[in-house]
C-alpha cells in the first residue's frame, strides 16, 4: 500500500548506466521508487533487467550514475559511499533479494527455521525460544506446515521453497524487497498461491518493492506502476493499467499483444 | 451545486505501430462537467468513443489533448498532466470504477474482494467486511458465496461483485461501465436504489447505461458521445 503522506522517495535511481566492457547492461536508467509503492520492471531476455536489479541492490556498481537511498534515519545517502556496516545494515535488515532460483537465496541443507532464524540472529537475536516461535510464525504466514519447521529445503518442493526464501527475506521487517522473477520457474497453480501471498504481504507490511519480470499477468496483479525496458533502455513507464491498456511504444505494444489469452 | 467532473478539449487517439503506425481517431473536443449529485449518462452508439472517456477519467488510458479535472478531496487534480502518483491517490481517496467485468484475484474471498478498497483506505478489517456483507446480501449473492473466490461465479453475480466493491466507498466521483448489463430485473432496480442513495450523499456519477429504464432512473443529464467522435 503505497504511503502517500510520504513526499520523500525511499529509493533514486539517477542516469543509471552499466557496460560490462563494451557490451551494453543498461543505459540512462532514471526513476524514484515512494514507500509501499511496487514497480514492475518488465522487458525480454537481455533487456537488462537483472544488471538493474543488482545495481539498484548495490550489488553491482554503475558505470556511471548513481543510486540514491533514504536510510531509516531520514538521510538521504548515495550507495557507492556506504561504509560496510551501513552496508550490512540494508543487506541484513532494510532490504530483501528473493532470487528466482531458491537455492540462490536460501541455505539448502540447513532447517527451514534455522533459514528463517538466520536472518534475525544476524541482527542480535539470542534468545533461541523467541527465534524458534518467530520462524514458525513466518513460515505459517507462507503457509509452510510447523511440522516441516526441522527439515532442510532441498526436502521441499519449488514452491514451497520460494515461500521459505521470502518468509527469510521477509523476518526483519525490511522496507525494501528486490525480486528477480519471483515465480518464474512455477506451475501455475502455485504461480497463482504465490502471487496472492505475495500481493498479501506486501500490502499488510507495507514494503517497497521492485519486481522484475516478464510476466504481464505478474505485473498487473502486483505492480502499481510498470517500466519497460528494451536494449538496457527505459521505451515506457506509467501507471500499471496504462501501460497495459493503453501502451503508446511499439515494442510495448508488442509485448501486451503477445501474450496468449488464457 | 459544486463541480466535480470537468472535461474541456479532451482528445484521443491510438496509434497502432503493430499494424504499420495506422491513427485511429476515438473523440476529440469531448467537453462536459458533472456536479456533486449529478448522474450523467454517455449515450451513443457502439464504437462512440463511451468506455474511452470514462477509462480516460479514471486514468488507465492517457489523454492526448485536454484537461480532466477533479475537484474532490480538498484538491483539483488534472488527471490528463497528473504524475502516476497523484492519479493512484485520486482512485484511493475519490474516485470509484465499476468496469464491465471483475478481474478476480485467485484465492481472494468475495468478501473481501468487495471489502479491500475499504481495507486500502485504512478501515479495520472486520468493519469492512460488515459493510461488504451488507451490500452483498442487497445484491442477492447468497451467503454461503460470500467466503469463495468469484472466478467461478457466473457472469451475473460476478457483475454484482463487482458492483458491490464499486459502491463500498463513499467517493465523490463515480464512474460505471454498464454495471447492469448482466443483470435481471430485480437487481436493475437495487442498482438503481444504490445510485440514487449515493446521489443523495452528494457523489457524482458517470455512468455507460444501455438499458432505457435504467437510464430514465437515474440520469439528470444524457451526454450525447456521438458528437465528440473523431473523424477517422
Amino acid at each position: 500500500m503505497i504511503q502517500y503522506e510520504h513526499d520523500q522517495p525511499l529509493l533514486v535511481a539517477e542516469n543509471l548506466s552499466k557496460w560490462y566492457g563494451k557490451q551494453l547492461g543498461c543505459r540512462d536508467v532514471s526513476f524514484g521508487l515512494y514507500p509501499g509503492e511496487v514497480i514492475a520492471v518488465v522487458g525480454e531476455s537481455g533487456s537488462g533487467k537483472t544488471t538493474l536489479l543488482q545495481l539498484l541492490s548495490a550489488q553491482l556498481a554503475p558505470s556511471r550514475g548513481r543510486v540514491l537511498y533514504c536510510m531509516r534515519d531520514g538521510a538521504t545517502r548515495d550507495l557507492a559511499s556506504l561504509g560496510e556496516a551501513e552496508r550490512r545494515f540494508l543487506f541484513r535488515t532494510d532490504w530483501g533479494y528473493v532470487h528466482q532460483d531458491p537455492a540462490l537465496g536460501l541455505r539448502m541443507s540447513v532447517s527451514a527455521g534455522a533459514n528463517v532464524g538466520e536472518r534475525v540472529m544476524a541482527i542480535g537475536w539470542r534468545h533461541y525460544g523467541r527465534i524458534r516461535r518467530t520462524a514458525g510464525d513466518w513460515l505459517a504466514r507462507v503457509e509452510i506446515d510447523s511440522g516441516r519447521i526441522d527439515d532442510a529445503p532441498y526436502t521441499y518442493s519449488g514452491g514451497m521453497r520460494q515461500r521459505l526464501q521470502i518468509a527469510r527475506n521477509l523476518v526483519t521487517r525490511p522496507r525494501l524487497v528486490f525480486m528477480d522473477e519471483p515465480t518464474g520457474g512455477l506451475d501455475v497453480s502455485v504461480q497463482a498461491c504465490l502471487l496472492d501471498l505475495l500481493r498479501c504481504l506486501v500490502a499488510e507490511l507495507e514494503l517497497a518493492a521492485v519486481i522484475v519480470t516478464h510476466d504481464l499477468a505478474v505485473a498487473r496483479l502486483l505492480s502499481h506502476r510498470i517500466i519497460v525496458m528494451k536494449n538496457g533502455e527505459i521505451v515506457e513507464t506509467g501507471l500499471t493499467d496504462q501501460v497495459l491498456d493503453d501502451p503508446h511504444q511499439p515494442y510495448t505494444q508488442l509485448l501486451v499483444s503477445s501474450v496468449l489469452p488464457p | 451545486m459544486s463541480t466535480v467532473l470537468e472535461l474541456t478539449a479532451v482528445a484521443k487517439t491510438f496509434s497502432m505501430h503493430l499494424q504499420g503506425g495506422i491513427r485511429l481517431p476515438v473523440v476529440t473536443g469531448v467537453e462536459f462537467a458533472v456536479c456533486a449529485g449529478e448522474c450523467a449518462v454517455l449515450a451513443g452508439r457502439s464504437g462512440a468513443g463511451k468506455s474511452s472517456i470514462l477509462k480516460m477519467i479514471f486514468g488507465t488510458y492517457r489523454c492526448d489533448e485536454g484537461n480532466i479535472r477533479v475537484h474532490a478531496d480538498g484538491r483539483t487534480v488534472d488527471v490528463a498532466q497528473a504524475q502516476p502518483r497523484q492519479i493512484l491517490l485520486l482512485r484511493a481517496r475519490a474516485l470509484g470504477y465499476v468496469s464491465q467485468f471483475l478481474r478476480a484475484v485467485p484465492r481472494v474471498p468475495t468478501v473481501d474482494v468487495v471489502a479491500e478498497p475499504l481495507v486500502v483506505g485504512g478501515m479495520q478489517r472486520d468493519a469492512a467486511r460488515r459493510k461488504a456483507a451488507d451490500l452483498l446480501h442487497r445484491l442477492n449473492i447468497p451467503e454461503r458465496l460470500w467466503q469463495l473466490p468469484p472466478a467461478t461465479f457466473s457472469g451475473g453475480e460476478q457483475q454484482r461483485v463487482n458492483i458491490a466493491r464499486g459502491f463500498i466507498s463513499d467517493v465523490p466521483l463515480l464512474l460505471l461501465d454498464e454495471p447492469t448489463a448482466a443483470l435481471d430485473a430485480g437487481n436493475r432496480a437495487v442498482v438503481v436504489d444504490l445510485v440514487a442513495e449515493k446521489k443523495r450523499r452528494g457523489t457524482a456519477v458517470v455512468a455507460i447505461v444501455h438499458d432505457e429504464d435504467v437510464r430514465a432512473a437515474i440520469a439528470d443529464t444524457v451526454i450525447d458521445v456521438n458528437r465528440f467522435t473523431a473523424a477517422a
